[in-house]
């Protein structure tokens, strides 16, 4: 079967939260394919699979939930902890600026861990408190989940105290504020934007790439 | 009665009876920027109902709107329940952390009294007076949270979709808490002399939960509340998408329904024709940036695409205008309705 057949197989058993099939699927998967190659061939396409379906108003922010809470699961216990792949990568930071709505930053972090990817979550922050961080911790790619419109405007303050502490870092943001104003990730300053958490996590790896460049 | 002579409250029955007014009515959803019109802080200005009460007729006169909107803050009625409110200089005042962290929390939660309650208490002080200086010539819209939305607020999203998802035992009886607690509360704005209540429940969109498990679990907590309101009510999902649900609040019996910007607005109306109006649908989060002509074309697309036959009240999409939206873009919304509302 092919990686496209066997993810959208796969992303209908996370959507139907039928969990016993979808970790014998993935379990019957780690058989055939190295760790690295299931989170390419399975994991990542049925995420993308159910974040556009999720876009296109064929699923809900709950299923989304709960499919990508299964994978970081699945991939926690059947999948090592860390890759040597990984150890060199750029670091990678999550946070809710000011805000106590975490689903999206939940739903994003499920997904970066079932991608395979390490970072430091942050929590919630205020932006004096986060461009602290991020310039202790030298992170170099930055996901901002939002859900409120004054969180997202506050990614101008932020982006201005890391401009400040000539920090590098590269700002990916999310959340509702930036689904019904597309232009507002430019507005705040924001290298990217993500309409879903897939997005997100591809965001980040245009990132990362660029930063090797 | 000409058509000239209607007031807002003459003006907005008869587009809810799905007949043109005079104009298209105007809803302009203003909370925080009576806190600009006092120059108070968000949180002062909510602290005494005399000054809502005052901000509230003063910014009615300048946008020549058709309601009064006393709603203080979505997260009062967390507050009720013992939830911490967050306040800000700069944006709605938010729930703080969730009250309920554990099952033995939600077998031992309490429905609040409203008469013990001081938030819900200057809300209803506000809507007295507002009655009382209005003369019934001016709808009052009362708000309350979904039964049903009501724990994104009590417990955080993450573990409400668990629960909705893994614990039908307690979500049942903390659907039986919130319904009795959201049916006082719209009964006492009612009381005090609210037209209408929206019942604001954003988990109705299937944005946000699937319609199958929306009709098993939200769909009959808002029958019951719905039904035991003793006044109108409109259903708004605070910027999600509806469509798919039309039929479901037509059967609730709701007046009205609140739509998203994001979308069709045709095809909404086309769905809700003759059946239950439309409240909205202009984006207020672009609505912050609109020079004046961004603002009278928005107007001009909606009215063009919703006003016909009545059935539909101009107002945004998410039943609160964001605190940055400035006086200049409200001044012209207001214009361009006037303008271009006439039905005749």
């Amino acid at each position: 079967m092919n990686s496209e057949a066997a993810s959208r197989i796969f992303a209908d058993r996370l959507l139907a939260l039928d969990r016993l099939e979808a970790e014998r699927m993935f379990k019957q998967e780690t058989e055939q394919h190295s760790p690295v190659q299931l989170i390419e061939y399975l994991i990542v396409p049925a995420l993308e699979d159910i974040g556009r379906r999720w876009e296109q108003g064929e699923t809900a922010l709950a299923q989304v939930y709960m499919s990508s809470r299964i994978c970081e699961e699945l991939v926690a216990r059947f999948l090592p902890l860390s890759s040597p792949e990984k150890i060199n990568q750029p670091k990678l930071g999550i946070a809710l600026l000011d805000d106590y709505h975490a689903l999206g930053k939940i739903i994003v972090c499920a997904a970066l861990r079932a991608s395979g990817w390490e970072f430091h979550d942050y929590g919630r922050m205020t932006a004096p408190e986060l461009a602290e961080r991020v310039v202790q911790d030298q992170i170099s790619v930055l996901l901002i989940s939002t859900l409120m419109l004054r969180s997202a405007l506050q990614i101008k303050e932020l982006k201005t105290l890391l401009n400040a502490a000539q920090s590098p870092v590269k700002i990916v943001v999310g959340g509702a504020p930036f689904r019904f104003d597309p232009q507002l990730w430019q507005e705040v300053g924001a290298d990217a934007t993500g309409n879903n958490a897939t997005e997100a996590v591809q965001a980040v790896a245009r990132c990362m790439e660029e930063l090797k460049k | 009665m000409t058509a000239s002579t209607m007031t807002s409250m003459e003006r907005v029955l008869t587009t809810l009876s799905h007949k043109e007014p005079d104009r298209v009515p105007l809803f302009l959803l203003l909370t925080m920027h009576g806190a600009k019109e006092l120059g108070l802080s968000i949180r002062d200005y909510f602290s005494k109902p005399d000054q809502v009460i005052e901000a509230q007729i003063r910014m009615r006169t300048k946008y020549r709107h058709d309601c009064f909107y006393p709603i203080q803050y979505g997260a009062a009625d967390f507050e009720a329940f013992g939830g911490e409110i967050l306040w800000f200089e700069d944006g709605p005042p938010n729930s703080g952390e969730s009250i309920i962290k554990t099952a033995k929390d939600i077998l031992t939660l309490k429905v609040p009294k409203i008469q013990d309650i001081p938030s819900l208490q200057r809300t209803l002080a506000v809507i007295s007076g507002l009655k009382e200086r209005s003369a019934e010539a001016v709808p009052i819209v009362g708000v309350v949270i979904g039964a049903f939305s009501l724990p994104v607020m009590q417990m955080g999203f993450p573990a409400y979709i668990e629960l909705l998802y893994n614990e039908p035992d307690l979500l049942k009886r903390l659907m039986a808490i919130n319904q009795e607690f959201c049916v006082a509360w719209a009964n006492a704005q009612f009381q005090a002399g609210a037209t209408a209540v929206g019942y604001f429940e954003p988990l109705a969109s299937p944005d946000l939960v699937p319609a199958d498990l929306y009709h098993q679990t939200g769909l009959p907590v808002a029958q019951y509340c719905l039904s035991h309101f003793t006044g109108p009510s409109c259903v708004h999902l605070a910027s999600g998408r509806c469509l798919p649900l039309i039929d479901n609040f037509v059967s609730l019996g709701a007046a009205a329904v609140g739509v998203s910007a994001l979308e069709d607005l045709a095809m909404l109306k086309a769905a809700c024709k003759g059946r239950i109006s439309i409240i909205g649908n202009l984006n207020g989060i672009t609505m912050r940036t609109w020079t004046a002509t961004e603002a009278e074309e928005e107007v001009k697309k909606v009215i063009k695409t919703a006003a016909a036959g009545g059935g539909f009240i101009l107002s945004d999409n998410h039943g609160e205008i964001p605190w940055q939206v400035e006086e200049e873009t409200l001044l012209a919304i207001s214009e361009a309705v006037h303008q271009w509302g006439r039905y005749s």
